[in-house]
């Protein structure tokens, strides 16, 4: 969500309890006669039941699969070269999907005046509530952190495959190649990550070092959080008397619901 | 839009008899009843026929429940076509939610696909790339399964305290429906996998071309391609005609309007996995892939926009979920978290999926702090906001999970709070 950080400020009786629990498994199949339905009554459903044991023994007519093994069925049809090259625009932080063409600091800056800036400043500084590309260094570990293309992305392929599927916003996929290398570059060059005289292109790609790229590391919750799972949680005097501590109410930026009676009782 | 699309109207015949009843639907919880249709006297829709079959060929809710709607806020985002609107959990029982309810998250608005002209190509690292129509993703075997489908920015305006009064605005970007869809595995059999196959790139076909990177493992494990939610066709809000199912894992990766699933031998690092969807941490680092949703819990009812409406016998209900497996206890506190009670569990508890509880209680206008606590058959047990944020700090955005508390105050009305 863009930029919600920004936002951010800031005795009775328990009857049946329980605990009963009633579980049942989803995706059981459908008994045989089941799916057969109620419109095969006596007779008539002894004669389909009949019908179909006899085709199941009969080996050259149709049978009924019921394996999930591996099966090819034949659906689906073979993806040209054309097809897959119109489509396939993802670029990996190796530069596998860089298309060719090339562009400048220099060119970016021009396109990124008439095309960005309205939403992003003319600084990447941002527009009102809308993303905001530079500065922001050094804030990670603050209580505003900034996340920028400097600051935080870890790979200029993040920004670079971003601007080629979605940006400009509402004409996505609208800017040439050598346009797409050339705005990326200038964003780049905001953050101060490639200099004035700096040419984008599948050569020069791994010359872009972001400053954040050591900034990640994979998910660690079941070792650092492991006191989370805990199979006996306390359920008496847990814990010492309970003080309110703030109020959703003195903030008051939940939008007006007219059809919310606020007091309860009558 | 059609004429069935448009929600029913009364009939003039009704208006003139029942004129009192319709004026006074649109103040909901302010509404009186009118006494000429209250015994001993006979309400008018006794005496008189209403509208035949078809009349409404699409059925839609009762006029009178037009305030149980999605709702957004504003100023969380720049634009609406990039942000987010979130279920009345408040208004909602059991586990799965009605397909009109269900919360949206776009990221360049809904892309309106004519199924004709829908495509999805499967490549990269396979034996055959291929190209599936809708009537080939139908043809296929499918199966049918219900699963919680939970934005990973949840709660995400909650970290540094109370802030939103009401579980639709709190918790509300959740929602639980039955899919039906072609498990990915057999999608991906069809094209045949090389062996150095460990990634995917999966891509929607909205104007924002939303990729994730999404582990092989996973994607052979459960997930799905679907194309029906409760029985029907995906809705526009929610990626028709088709979707990608995720169990478990955060809603951002559920690609939805799916056009392309590129097969790879590691991840792409996209925007959205990389400057979005990962968890800041205190001292400057953040945690990639944190694909799960962790156990969580909310009471529905009472809560903010659902007030005690009476004194007496009163039915604590709420939702509980767990991304990583069945949830196999709620607990209930009445006292802001110093003692538990076990809740019920009603209805169907599945893996990944939403279930009901409720507690029962008799209020007589004392001050509660209401909590629920939810555990899940791995032994993972809801923390409290406080011991998230002792891990956590409060920059994160994303996988917020800690236990929520409301303030019942002596009149029924209900707020958010923090506890300390």
């Amino acid at each position: 969500m863009s930029r919600w950080g920004e936002r951010f400020r800031q005795s009775w009786i328990l009857r049946a309890a329980s605990g009963s629990v009633r579980s049942r498994e989803s995706g059981n199949p459908v008994p045989c006669e089941a799916a057969l339905g109620p419109r095969f009554r006596g007779d008539e459903r002894k004669l389909w039941l009949a019908a179909i044991v006899l085709l199941l023994m009969n080996l050259s007519a149709p049978t009924l699969a019921q394996s999930p093994k591996p099966q090819n069925y034949n659906i689906g049809s073979p993806a040209t070269q054309e097809q897959i090259a119109g489509w396939d625009i993802d670029v990996r932080p190796d530069g596998q999907g860089l298309p060719p063409g090339k562009g400048s600091v220099r060119d970016g800056e021009q396109i990124y005046l008439e095309r960005c800036a309205a939403c992003h400043g003319e600084f990447g500084e941002s527009a009102g509530r809308w993303p905001q590309l530079a500065q922001g260094k050094g804030t990670l570990a603050s209580h505003e952190p900034v996340k920028t293309v400097g600051s935080y992305f870890p790979y200029a392929a993040s920004v670079f495959d971003y601007i080629r599927r979605a940006m400009p916003f509402g004409d996505a996929q609208s800017l040439t190649n050598d346009e797409l290398y050339a705005v990326t570059a200038f964003v780049l060059n905001l953050n101060d990550i490639v200099d004035d005289k700096f040419v984008l292109s599948k050569e020069t790609w791994s010359k872009v070092k972001m400053p954040n790229e050591g900034g990640f590391y994979d998910d660690d919750r079941e070792a650092a959080e492991k006191a989370f799972w805990n199979s006996n949680p306390c359920m008496k005097d847990c814990r010492p008397p309970v003080k309110i501590t703030g109020h959703a109410s003195v903030i008051d930026v939940t939008p007006d619901d007219k059809s919310i009676r606020k007091g309860g009782v009558e | 839009m059609n004429s069935s699309d448009e929600p029913p109207r009364p009939s003039r015949r009704r208006v003139l008899a029942g004129a009192a009843g319709m004026a006074t639907a649109g103040l909901a919880g302010a509404a009186r009843a009118n006494d000429a249709n209250l015994p001993p006297n006979v309400a008018p829709w006794s005496k008189a026929m209403g509208d035949g079959v078809a009349v409404r060929p699409y059925g839609h809710p009762s006029p009178f429940e037009k305030d149980v709607i999605r709702r957004d806020v504003q100023w969380l985002t720049a634009s609406r076509e990039s942000s987010v609107s979130f279920t009345p959990l408040h208004q909602l029982d059991g586990i799965i939610t009605p397909n009109g309810l269900c919360f949206e998250r776009h990221h360049a608005g809904i892309a309106e696909i004519d199924p004709h002209d829908y495509r999805l190509m499967i490549h990269g690292l396979v034996d055959k790339p291929l190209i599936f129509t809708l009537e080939d993703l139908k043809r296929l075997p499918r199966v049918n399964r219900i699963y919680f489908l939970e934005c990973a920015a949840n709660s995400g305006m909650e970290w540094r305290g109370a802030q939103l009064n009401g579980c639709q605005y709190t918790h509300g970007m959740i929602h639980c429906v039955m899919y039906t869809g072609v498990p990915l595995k057999l999608l991906l059999e069809q094209a045949g996998l090389k062996t150095n196959a460990k990634w995917l790139h999966v891509e929607g076909g909205d104007a924002a071309g939303m990729n994730r990177s999404l582990p092989l493992a996973k994607a052979l494990d459960d997930c799905l391609i679907a194309y029906r939610q409760n029985g029907e066709m995906l809705r526009p809000e929610q990626g028709y005609p088709v979707r990608l199912v995720v169990p478990g894992w955060e809603g951002n990766i559920w690609i939805k309007w799916l056009r392309r699933i590129k097969v790879g031998d590691e991840p792409w690092y996209t925007r959205e996995e990389t400057s979005k969807y990962t968890d800041l941490l205190e001292n400057g680092k953040a945690r990639k892939f944190t694909f799960e949703m962790d156990a969580k819990s909310v009471i529905t009812s009472p809560s903010p926009q659902a007030p005690v409406k009476s004194k007496g016998f009163l039915v604590i209900s709420g939702l509980a979920w767990s991304g990583r497996g069945k949830v196999s206890r709620v607990d209930v506190s009445l006292d802001g978290g110093r003692n538990w009670h076990a809740a019920k569990i009603d209805g169907p508890v599945l893996d990944k999926a939403c279930v009901r509880f409720y507690a029962e209680t008799e209020w007589n206008g004392q001050e509660l702090l209401l909590q629920s606590r939810a555990m899940d058959d791995s032994g993972y047990v809801q923390p409290s906001k406080d011991d998230l944020r002792k891990v956590r700090g409060v920059n994160s955005i994303y996988h917020n999970n800690g236990i929520q508390t409301w303030a019942v105050k002596a009149s029924g009305e209900v707020e958010n709070v923090e506890v300390g």
